[in-house]
């Protein structure tokens, strides 16, 4: 009491408990999460060992059962997001801090905000009486025509398939990955503009080279948070991906994604080995999101640290 | 600084106290429903039950007919799907449970009492088509049902379809197969017919609630379904009667064992049923039946229940709702467009019902 006693309070003994417990718990919650997936995947890892993660069969009936059509449509479907999403929500972020004139700014980011509000359920419903339709009549026809010689623009004009379900996904994570790099913008320092700009930048220079490099990890953090997003999304893309345990290199082919296999499946399973087998696919949904988002902070990591960023 | 300190120290122990208030209170009474506890006489019983979301519609129309006939017991009724139903029941943790396909042996065996199938409805799965400029109701032969699923019927102006369909103008379009993703009752009815009508779809790919379809796309449930088939011409799905009623879809005729082609009504569900013995264990498969006016692919619904139930007053009011649900309930399965049981099989299911029993004591009266 002689030294401490005038900084130790109770007060702040029992926040800083609370604190820790709180942060604890959560560790404790994922856990217990992965503990009990585990305990529920085991029938199924003796049943199928390795097979599970390269097999491409997927046959209850049989109980035969290889994950890896779901997981290439997992992170097909959510890269071709990405594709989308990333360079349309970097345009509406960079026009709503440094483009627009202010009295529409906020008109204009609560409407993209609104998306985010949208249940995913609508955007399927959407997906189902309208995307798909313009995707087979127009799109892809135009794409088959113009871009067919690669392979990813092949087969049959059906609608529903990976490219449905990417841009589906691409609507869903604009508004994540715009209102946070839109945020992240605006945290940069305005003297950072007027110094490029009074060096005799032009916008798009004082943009490239003070700006977007200043922002860059903050951009990456929210393409992250995107990506999450469109990995474990589920309802929408469910309806306009066409349900099919296939690995095709078309994206205009049906695919199948390990969140809707889920959904789909889990309600009327039975059977140890198939209740087991569903619940390895949410294992490796876990293991697959944590590698993807390892992936992503190291490349955090890497942008942070290299020498144009204006932070070091 | 004071002020603020004793501000914080209250904000912290707030959640603190709120949560030893509320313990208290909790650890007073009993809780879940699973508790053995019987609410005193004249009280309101509560009986719980989960599983398919095939005959929900109908369920839900019962439980609250019932409970403005006898508003002392309430029934919920959770939609959770076959399976579940299934596991819920062998938990305990319900009243009763619903499947629309019967318990497997491995399943009853795991049970940890003897559970009953109660037949409650009938429903049965049509074929729903989008094929522009075809006016009269397509006509289907079972080798073209097979056919198209299997992936070896190709076009609609196929021969086996167009055989069935004399005069119609069938397109030289290839055929767009329509499957649920999402395990279903409806998919197992469905394979359970294709797996009788050919022993090529058999060995291929056979019947479940979800297999391994050679051919199509997957859509996520009956709205799913239809929507797949309303938006893309030269389309092919299956749904449940009572759904592509209600909506209004296009049906199609189906051959029966009788060579007859059928439409799917209330009649000819009931009589797909009336010519199927059920035995002891009161279930049975529907589909591909004899008889000419039999619909082929049809199938029963069950409700799930224990011998012997753990608690009289429950146990009695749950056979009291299905004794009622087996008679006056049958009259509003036409309305939702399910089909009445035969009275073979309420007979029956009658029989079955007076055996229920808490203990030694029966829970409905004898004869």
């Amino acid at each position: 009491m002689a030294l401490l006693g005038a900084e130790v309070n109770v007060g702040d003994l029992v926040f800083r408990g609370f604190a820790a417990l709180f942060a604890v718990s959560i560790v404790l919650v994922l856990g217990a999460m992965a503990l009990q997936m585990w305990v529920a995947a085991r029938p199924s890892i003796a049943h199928s060992g390795w097979h599970f993660v390269v097999g491409r069969d997927w046959d209850p009936v049989r109980d035969s059962f290889g994950a890896l059509p779901f997981i290439y449509g997992t992170v097909v479907s959510s890269l071709l997001a990405l594709t989308i999403a990333v360079p349309i929500s970097l345009g509406v972020a960079v026009f709503l801090t440094e483009v627009a004139p202010p009295w529409l700014r906020s008109p204009v980011s609560f409407l993209v905000e609104l998306l985010a509000a949208v249940p995913s359920v609508i955007y399927g419903l959407w997906g189902i009486f309208a995307l798909a339709p313009f995707l087979r009549n127009h799109l892809e026809p135009l794409l088959g025509k113009t871009l067919g010689f690669l392979p990813l623009f092949q087969g049959p004009h059906q609608g529903f398939g990976m490219l449905a379900g990417g841009i589906i996904l691409a609507i869903m994570i604009t508004p994540t990955i715009s209102s946070v790099s839109r945020e992240v913008l605006r945290a940069v320092p305005d003297n950072l503009r007027e110094g490029a700009l009074a060096l005799g930048a032009t916008r798009w220079e004082a943009l490239r080279h003070a700006i977007l490099p200043y922002a860059r990890s903050g951009i990456v953090g929210a393409i992250i948070l995107g990506l999450g997003r469109a990995l474990g999304e589920t309802m929408a893309i469910t309806m306009v991906i066409g349900n099919r345990a296939d690995i095709s290199a078309s994206l205009f082919a049906p695919g199948y994604t390990m969140a809707s296999v889920i959904a789909n499946e889990f309600t009327e399973a039975t059977g140890d080995i198939y209740l087991g087998a569903l619940a390895e696919i949410g294992l490796l949904l876990f293991a697959v999101t944590l590698l993807l988002n390892v992936i992503a902070r190291l490349l955090v990591w890497q942008v942070a640290r290299a020498p144009e960023g204006a932070r070091g | 600084m004071i002020t603020r300190r004793i501000l914080v120290q209250a904000l912290v122990c707030l959640p603190l106290a709120a949560s030893i208030g509320c313990a208290k209170p909790d650890s007073a009474g009993p809780s879940g429903a699973g508790s053995a506890a019987s609410p005193p006489a004249g009280g309101t019983v509560t009986l719980n039950g989960a599983g398919a979301t095939f005959p929900y519609p109908l369920y839900s129309k019962w439980i609250s007919e019932y409970n403005k006939a006898n508003p002392n017991v309430q029934v919920n009724y959770q939609s959770i799907g076959s399976g579940g139903g299934i596991r819920q029941i062998s938990a305990g943790t319900v009243d009763f449970g619903a499947s629309d396909a019967p318990m497997t042996a491995d399943e009853t065996q795991k049970a940890p009492g003897k559970l009953h199938h109660i037949p409650t409805t009938l429903g049965a799965v049509v074929i729903t088509y989008n094929v522009p400029g075809l006016s009269a109701p397509l006509k289907l032969s079972a080798d073209a049902v097979s056919g198209v699923y299997l992936g070896t019927i190709k076009k609609w102006n196929d021969p086996k379809i167009a055989e069935g369909n004399p005069g119609a103008s069938l397109p030289d379009k290839d055929i767009a197969v329509v499957y649920r993703s999402d395990g279903s009752g409806t998919t197992a009815v469905f394979t359970d017919y294709l797996a009788k009508v050919s022993s090529d779809y058999k060995d291929k790919v056979g019947a479940g609630k979800s297999v391994k379809w050679p051919v199509g796309l997957g859509a996520k449930g009956n709205e799913g379904v239809t929507g797949q088939v309303k938006t893309t011409p030269y389309t092919i799905g299956y749904v449940e009667l009572a759904y592509a009623r209600q909506n209004k879809l296009p049906i199609a005729q189906v051959k029966n064992k009788g060579g007859q082609f059928v439409e799917p009504t209330a009649e000819s569900i009931t009589a797909a049923a009336a010519g199927v013995d059920v035995g002891d264990t009161l279930t049975a498969s529907l589909t591909d039946p004899a008889g000419e006016k039999a619909y082929p692919i049809a199938s029963f619904t069950y409700l799930l229940v224990f011998e012997d139930a753990k608690d009289r007053t429950r146990g009695q009011a749950l056979a009291k709702f299905l004794w009622w649900a087996l008679h006056d309930g049958q009259k509003h399965a036409a309305e939702l467009d399910y089909a009445p049981l035969p009275d073979a099989v309420i007979k029956k299911t009658e029989e079955r019902l007076r055996t229920l029993r808490s203990g030694n004591d029966k829970l409905l009266p004898a004869g």
